[in-house]
């Protein structure tokens, strides 16, 4: 059986941050992905990214997947894509599979970078050819160049749906209406701003209540909520539409993370169910560390140095990387994500991290 | 224009209507809905339909969310055929 110093699981923004740090420390890295293409949602994201050079500002979603690839090559990651993970045993052995081969594999340390899935809605409908959720719209339009129709309603106002809304737009697609049930935009206002410049309506405090069309989707029903959610009655109105896109948040994607053993928690404004996890993404188990969206549903950048620091923490802890170093390395990448966790949107994912590092630490026994 | 279903569980073809008779009946977790509709035992392994068959049972019953979100995960955890397993059953020694 090949082993590997550290297995890590997803090649998304989190994956490719720790395959990095730990490969350019010496280590030899796995870095296995279910997808055809490395990247996870990197390759789909065609604006430009903002904050700090730190953080790529300036530079599109893609480019950043190119720089992140040409540094794992670099830093001797072996990649393999179209390979999905589909159970990790008592031993630590690590079971994966390609389309005509099932192996196994063993690395001392395995860092779980699993991503997230698109949280989804039920309603009279919901399966009808032109419900697509955001990511699938992203992979049609940006991926591919295929349009999904030509007249869509949003349904979110989160940055995902607010971003996917403009890039409808760009791909020449009206955009009838963006919903969002929460009585305010949820995104940033930079991209609230662009979408309604460019003269899309937000519905704020409405939601959706049927999609209908005889073999496709025709129309979709929309109707105000009040404070609570509850539907007002005599709100409901129809709008032509071809395309439904679901942008609902996500969910961290906990199988592996379970099946390895990690004490789990909850944590709604990170997304739902998520492994225990310290500062540095150790889990209750040893040897076993995530990152990303699993660890929390945050960004891009903040998922890529939360790779960066497990790959840091793996690296030291197998004796590639001096106390000082590591040490160095782990300070220069926590304050560029605590630089990430400020302000009205990021103190909020801030307070909910500090929640579950201090239930970590409580359930280690260790106190704060 | 015909009313059409509202799925939960799009794999399996389980409507909203069979979740909510299914609590009703006194499913109150992730597993004993699953046993009872066959919902998330479908191609994705409720990761789809895991939180909205949560989002159910806490509306119907008093089970509250995050409680109702536990459930069990076994291996494989995605698809997977068992030719495959049977083929390298010892593991392809690399």
């Amino acid at each position: 059986m090949k082993t590997y110093d550290v297995i890590v699981v997803g090649a998304g923004p989190a994956g490719l941050g720790a395959a990095i740090e730990s490969g350019k420390a010496g280590a030899s890295v796995l870095l296995a992905d279910e997808n055809d293409q490395p990247g996870g949602q990197l390759f789909k994201q065609i604006h430009k990214f903002f904050g700090s050079h730190d953080h790529y500002a300036g530079t599109r979603g893609f480019q950043i997947g190119q720089q992140l690839l040409e540094e794992a090559a670099r830093a001797h990651v072996e990649i393999r894509l179209s390979t999905r993970v589909w159970g990790i045993f008592e031993d630590g052995t690590v079971s994966a599979c390609t389309e005509d081969e099932s192996f196994r594999c063993r690395g001392t340390w395995l860092i779980l970078a699993t991503g997230a899935t698109e949280n989804s809605l039920v309603f009279p409908g919901n399966t009808l050819p032109g419900v697509i959720t955001a990511g699938a719209a992203q992979t049609m339009v940006n991926l591919r160049h295929v349009r999904p129709g030509s007249r869509a309603v949003v349904v979110g106002s989160g940055n995902v749906g607010l971003i996917v809304s403009y890039q409808l737009l760009q791909a020449g697609m009206d955009v009838a209406a963006i919903l969002e049930a929460a009585p305010q935009v949820t995104g940033y206002a930079v991209h609230a701003g662009k979408v309604r410049r460019a003269g899309v309506p937000v519905l704020c405090s409405h939601t959706v209540l049927e999609a209908r069309g005889e073999r496709e989707l025709e129309e979709v029903v929309v109707a105000q909520v009040d404070g609570q959610f509850r539907l007002i009655p005599g709100t409901e109105e129809v709008i032509q539409a071809d395309t439904l896109c679901i942008s609902v948040g996500l969910t961290p994607r906990w199988e592996l993370a379970a099946l390895c053993g990690c004490k789990m928690d909850f944590c709604g404004p990170l997304g739902g169910r998520l492994p225990l996890h310290s500062e540095t993404l150790e889990t209750t188990c040893p040897h076993v560390l995530v990152a990303g969206d699993l660890s929390g549903i945050e960004e891009a950048s903040t998922a890529l140095d939360e790779g960066r620091l497990a790959g840091v923490h793996a690296a030291a802890a197998l004796g590639l990387l001096s106390t000082a170093e590591s040490a160095e390395r782990e300070r220069e990448i926590q304050s560029r994500i605590a630089a990430l966790r400020q302000g009205a949107f990021g103190r909020k994912r801030q307070t909910s991290k500090e929640q579950i590092w201090s239930r970590y630490h409580q359930h280690q026994g260790g106190g704060l | 224009m015909e009313r059409k279903n509202a799925y939960v569980c799009r794999c399996e073809e389980v409507t909203q209507e069979e979740i909510i008779a299914a609590i009703r009946a006194g499913d109150t977790t992730l597993d004993a809905v699953k046993r009872r509709t066959r919902a998330g035992m479908g191609f994705c392994q409720g990761r789809t339909c895991r939180r909205l068959v949560a989002q159910l049972i806490s509306a119907y019953s008093d089970v509250p969310f995050d409680t109702a979100l536990e459930g069990s995960v076994r291996m494989p955890v995605g698809p997977l055929s068992l030719g495959l397993i049977a083929d390298t059953a010892g593991g392809t020694e690399e």
